[in-house]
């Protein structure tokens, strides 16, 4: 008899989800599933409207990083128009990029995956939160409550507010920088880089101790990485080459340009696979095909492959993750530690930016009517990769859209890290259990341990993050007839 | 002139013959609010949120076609009104597609203030979502219907103002909607002197500077009383 544990809500991820976890015969765990149920149709509704308005629209997908999207729909439209953008607007779009990873990251790492690190995997779930983390570390909690807001401030300055700021459009931005903006920004980055040493210094001495268990099983597995790599094979998060790398780090097809990117390229580099229980598709490497050519993207592979990052306090903490996990990275456990390692290395890229003259310019904007009809914009998300693709009428109306998000490229590596872990955690039962009481029981730490599986990668999955101080957990163990052998609520 | 006494809200006001109750009204400094009026084009009532009361009638009148009369007692704000003119506002909203998050006139909009004015925080009547579409095909300029209120005032400014008479309304009834030329795309029409005027009367995002993105659209529709005041001083210099 086949059996299915459900994990309905997964808890602090950005959006809603569910586990479901299938058992065999035996009681052991044969496969694991991440489904996401939401349905947003973007791809559907932007057509017909006209290609300048996508990044404010495109901006709504998401209130962790609308930045993202923004950036990725004014790279596409910058294609469209045909144009090279001021000097500045890059430095300036790049300024937002890097404060839009400090405030996601710091958001991921303190507010929903550093309570389970430092209260403990079988804590109670009524205390494992962010108000659990501000009463057992305050010094800490506060730190990453600040850094986070430190990244909505500079957001805020730039774009004229903290979430969906419609700033940066088809060929540039819409407003300079504020000389009292630069001074306020440097005021505040040396209190930034110390919260994240001390997020850092603290990380690396629970992977030493108790978190060794999970660094070494938390979905450690081979595959491709993608990511964009600046010149020099530096850290790059904004433009550059788009490489491909396996898990020796060897390069899997040529560098292909961030900017300029065509539809044929990037045709012939992905294709995207659908499974009918989710809604979150499949990308994966074409050539490959959906198995061997599945990869993952994020603060991980970025670092995995650059050669360095360019900044002399990241890159002291980027050798020593690969003194923890080889110059290619497979945990997936790491992608805190390497998120961590991307908000010092942002911090250190803004420090460097506000001191390039070319950023204060006041010629932001460079405008053009439609001179291409169909163009790729390419950016990186704090969560990975992020691929916007627009074609357009001769009058700038769009006509078919393509989104390919980061967090559905690690969809394939979510779904491995959840088998691999429920398989470690959730032991055989009695070969013969039947319904009701001879089921195993699972402890209500493992299933949380499946679940930081998933925030290991941070997904995010639309705009919504799980109520503050409540933890609501629905599991059910279903039979393979459909019913409900056992039933555990959890609020 | 003559002169006409009457009483606006309890107020006594005195205007010339041939005034209207909304212009009455203002100069008192009574306010009614309004959405196809606009000074220096001919009123139409199209938009009936400029509605009063006057006592000795069982109909509403629209302000702003309504002459003063002597003796005459209006009421602009009274429950009735007030209910009246919140559903006017839900009306226009739920029969387009008004999306302010991402529309380009977003902050500078006459619809979205006079929603707030009216204290309009959700519509009570279910949302229609037509399936409308957006001419870009103009050079400079873009249409995008489901944002258009049908308020004239771009009809009426081409024809009286500008005298090429570009644009017109055709259709009935929920398929009412505003046309270029002889219902062809607004880029093909040779009478548009691409002078910007209706960009500029039009009080919501529906007429747009194309390349525009959320909330840039930044017209002043009350520019045009100060350009006929301008053009008229200068046609009556010596």
């Amino acid at each position: 008899m086949t059996r299915t544990i459900l994990i309905d809500p997964v808890t602090r991820i950005e959006g809603h989800a569910k586990i479901s976890i299938h058992l065999d015969a035996s009681g052991a765990v044969s496969t694991a599933h991440f489904h996401v149920g939401e349905f947003r149709g973007f791809e559907a509704f932007c057509v017909g409207r006209p290609f300048s308005e996508m990044a404010a629209i495109t901006a709504r997908i998401c209130g962790i990083c609308p930045v993202s999207h923004l950036l990725a729909a004014a790279k596409t439209g910058d294609q469209l128009l045909a144009v090279s953008i001021p000097p500045a607007a890059e430095r300036l779009r790049r300024l937002m990029n890097l404060a839009q990873i400090i405030q996601s990251h710091a958001l991921s790492f303190f507010h929903l995956s550093s309570p389970d690190f430092l209260l403990g995997w079988d804590s109670d779930p009524a205390q494992r939160n962010v108000f659990g983390l501000i009463a057992a570390d305050p010094e800490l909690a506060r730190g990453g409550i600040r850094l986070r807001q430190f990244g909505q401030a500079v957001i805020e300055r730039l774009g004229g507010r903290k979430i969906h700021p419609a700033w940066a459009v088809p060929g540039g931005v819409r407003s300079s920088m504020q000389p009292d903006d630069r001074d306020w920004i440097r005021s505040r980055l040396s209190e930034a880089v110390a919260t994240t040493q001390g997020a850092l210094e603290l990380f690396k001495r629970l992977l030493d101790g108790p978190l060794a268990a999970e660094a070494g099983d938390f979905g450690d597995f081979p595959s491709l990485f993608l990511a964009l790599v600046g010149p020099d094979d530096r850290w790059e998060h904004y433009g550059g080459q788009l490489r491909l790398i396996d898990s020796t780090g060897a390069p899997v097809g040529r560098d292909l340009p961030s900017d300029g990117l065509s539809p044929e390229q990037l045709d012939n580099l992905l294709a995207e696979a659908v499974e009918p229980w989710t809604y979150l598709k499949f990308p994966y490497h074409k050539p490959l095909g959906p198995e061997a050519g599945s990869y993952r993207v994020g603060p991980l592979a970025r670092l995995n492959v650059c050669e360095r990052i360019g900044h002399e306090r990241a890159d002291r903490e980027l050798l020593e993750l690969r003194q923890r996990g080889g110059r290619v990275v497979t945990s997936s456990f790491h992608y805190h530690l390497a998120r961590l390692i991307e908000i010092l290395a942002a911090l250190e890229a803004i420090e460097a930016l506000l001191d390039d003259p070319a950023l204060s310019d006041t010629h932001v904007r460079a405008h053009a009517g439609v001179n291409a009809r169909e163009a790729v914009g390419v950016s990186e998300a704090p969560r990975g990769t992020l691929f916007h693709h627009y074609r357009v009428d001769s009058g700038g109306l769009i006509e078919a859209v393509n989104l390919i998000i980061a967090t559905g490229q690690n969809n394939r590596a979510m779904n491995r890290t959840i088998t691999q872990i429920a398989r470690q955690h959730i032991q055989a039962g009695p070969a013969e259990a039947g319904p009701g009481d001879q089921l195993p029981e699972i402890a209500e730490g493992l299933l949380n341990r499946v679940e930081a599986g998933i925030r290991c990668f941070d997904p995010c999955l639309s705009c919504s993050t799980h109520a503050a101080g409540q933890m609501p957990l629905h599991v059910q163990l279903i039979g393979p007839e459909g019913e409900v052998l056992r039933e555990r609520w959890r609020d | 002139m003559s002169v006409r006494t009457l009483r606006i809200d309890g107020r006594d006001v005195a205007s010339g013959e041939g005034t209207t109750v909304l212009e009455a009204a203002r100069d008192a400094g009574v306010a009614i609010p309004t959405l196809c009026h606009l000074e220096g084009l001919s009123p139409v009532a199209a938009c009936r949120l400029c509605l009063v009361e006057i006592e000795g009638s069982n109909k509403l009148q629209p302000a702003c076609i309504t002459p003063v009369s002597e003796g005459m007692v209006v009421h602009t704000a009274t429950p009735r009104l007030r209910e009246i003119r919140r559903t006017v506002i839900e009306l226009l909203f739920t029969e387009g597609n008004h999306v302010c998050a991402v529309c380009v006139a977003n902050g500078h909009c006459e619809l979205q203030d006079r929603a707030v004015d009216v204290g309009m925080d959700h519509a009570r009547l279910p949302y229609r979502f037509p399936d409308r579409p957006v001419d870009l095909s103009h050079q400079r300029f873009g249409l995008d219907h489901n944002r258009c209120i049908l308020c004239s005032r771009c009809v009426r400014v081409c024809d009286e103002v500008e005298g090429a008479h570009v644009w017109d309304m055709a259709w009935r009834g929920e398929h009412c909607r505003i046309i270029a030329g002889l219902d062809q795309p607004w880029g093909a029409v040779d009478a548009c002197t691409d002078c910007g005027k209706c960009v500029m009367v039009c009080p919501t995002g529906a007429l747009f500077h194309k390349g525009d993105s959320v909330a840039e659209k930044h017209e002043d529709p009350s520019r045009l009383a100060a350009l006929l005041q301008a053009r008229r001083a200068r046609q009556e210099a010596p």
